[in-house]
């Protein structure tokens, strides 16, 4: 560990943690970056396959039941189980990033299929036939007004995925993993004999920090995307 | 990974899959209990008095938080306050967050479920003559029992994943061989132990689907024999979505 041969902030208080992070600034952002990507990459990568999926489970209803009840299976996967078995599955290393992007992806995926199916479920079928009635093709209204329609309701399962995903990233720093998750296990070995809490809070303030910057990404970018929305609400 | 699972020392000795097993599903049980204990009732208040939505607000922001950092960070708080011998100085943690987990998906879906009960059916139960307390109990409750049941088991996913990372402190339960695999580089165990966890996930998720089918009323559910008169069932597409943490 890296960290013990430094010299160790003199707070060992939660308060420690401004000091302890001006101390190891060029780790700990590092480790930020990392948690940052790991978190939201697979959200995009995983509503990318989402899409198409949910579309198919809309479009032919026979494939609704299996295709909804395959992704229920893939959440009951525990993280750390996939973490550790990817590498099996992709032929990549034990520590590798990789590992936890795709795994992340397959939850992501899991959990967006059905958002997405619903989705586009949600609307309501006189707005789908003024639309053919106005003369759409099938791919117009689906990409013109369906999913429009449907962003709200998808909108808020990309949050759930992405805040999730956070927490999760920090689950892989257990098993070494680099990313915020290692901010707990060094806290973890240097309080061994008494508590040392400044890696840990720190660690706790930037995973909170990030999960909400990337919620209000996505409430940001779903306002951009709904315009009609807020002339509705007057808000 | 098979041949690990196939020898029978690795089920039966002491610290085996068996007792990993049983300290797993109660380290799980425990915290179900205690979180559906407080956000069962909690829940199904305010669904019907309609105020009080702020908690749920709370309960839900918990979701952003790291398990594993509340984890570590619970443990080293409150170990040098735990004396004695025995597994509470981890056991106490665990169950902490574990609780913190569960509740935000029960109290949600209860909260959903009390209030998506038809209006008129409310209004019929206090034509009725009902009470406020009956008809949160016979009328509210049975309504809300196929969300309630979607936050339950969405709850006892999280807990059971959850109650893994748990290994990383030195408790018991299946994250053991998951840490001590990686940590003594026999993936064999490590990969037994992951999959015996999510064996172990979906064999609870079975387990509280076949008490759904037999505790919710058929009124509800729709589940008629063929050829009967189907009502509307009620709708459970609104669930709110479940979270995955660990």
């Amino acid at each position: 560990m890296p960290l013990h041969d430094s010299l160790l902030a003199q707070d060992s208080s939660p308060f420690g943690m401004f000091g302890y992070f001006s101390d190891h600034r060029d780790e700990v952002l590092n480790w930020l970056w990392y948690h940052t990507w790991l978190s939201a990459v697979p959200v995009v990568a995983g509503l990318l396959i989402a899409l198409p999926l949910g579309w198919v489970a809309r479009r032919y209803r026979w494939t609704y039941p299996p295709l909804v009840t395959t992704a229920g299976l893939l959440y009951t996967i525990p993280s750390i189980a996939l973490f550790v078995a990817m590498p099996d599955i992709i032929g990549t290393q034990i520590l590798d990033p990789i590992n936890v992007a795709v795994a992340l992806t397959v939850y992501s995926v899991a959990l967006l299929v059905r958002v997405v199916a619903d989705g586009l479920g949600a609307v309501p079928e006189d707005v789908a036939q003024a639309a053919t009635a106005m003369g759409l093709t099938r791919r117009q209204r689906l990409l013109k007004v369906e999913l429009p329609l449907a962003v709200p309701v998808i909108a808020a399962g990309v949050r759930v995925a992405v805040v999730a995903n956070v927490s999760l990233v920090a689950v892989a720093g257990t098993i070494g993993v680099p990313n915020l998750g290692q901010l707990f296990t060094t806290g973890f070995q240097l309080s061994v004999g008494s508590p040392y809490y400044p890696p840990i809070t720190l660690g706790i303030v930037l995973c909170v920090l990030l999960a909400l910057a990337l919620d209000l990404l996505v409430v940001g970018g779903t306002r951009l995307a709904t315009p009609w929305r807020r002339a509705v609400s007057g808000s | 990974m098979i041949a690990w699972l196939n020898d029978p020392g690795n089920w039966t000795a002491p610290g085996g899959i068996f007792d990993q097993l049983w300290s797993h599903l109660q380290y799980a049980l425990i915290a179900l209990v205690v979180a559906a204990a407080l956000a069962l009732p909690v829940g199904l208040l305010i669904g019907h008095a309609g105020r009080g939505r702020w908690l749920v607000t709370v309960a839900n922001a918990v979701r952003a938080l790291p398990v594993v950092g509340l984890l570590i960070l619970l443990y080293v708080m409150l170990a040098p306050h735990i004396h004695g011998r025995g597994d509470t100085v981890y056991l106490l943690p665990t169950e902490i967050v574990l609780i913190l987990l569960a509740i935000p998906p029960i109290l949600a879906s209860t909260v959903a479920g009390v209030e998506n009960v038809d209006p008129a059916v409310r209004d019929a139960a206090a034509g009725m003559g009902m009470r406020g307390g009956q008809v949160v109990r016979r009328v509210e409750l049975p309504n809300a029992l196929p969300l309630v049941f979607s936050g339950v088991r969405s709850a006892t996913l999280q807990v059971i994943a959850t109650a893994t990372v748990a290994a990383y402190l030195g408790l018991g339960g299946l994250g053991r061989f998951v840490y001590d695999g990686q940590a003594s580089q026999n993936f064999a165990e490590r990969d037994a132990g992951a999959l015996l966890v999510a064996l172990l996930a979906v064999a609870a998720d079975l387990v509280l689907a076949l008490a759904q089918r037999y505790t919710v009323s058929r009124g509800v559910s729709g589940r008629f024999p063929r050829r009967t008169l189907v009502g509307d069932p009620v709708a459970t597409a609104d669930a709110p979505p479940s979270t995955h943490t660990a």
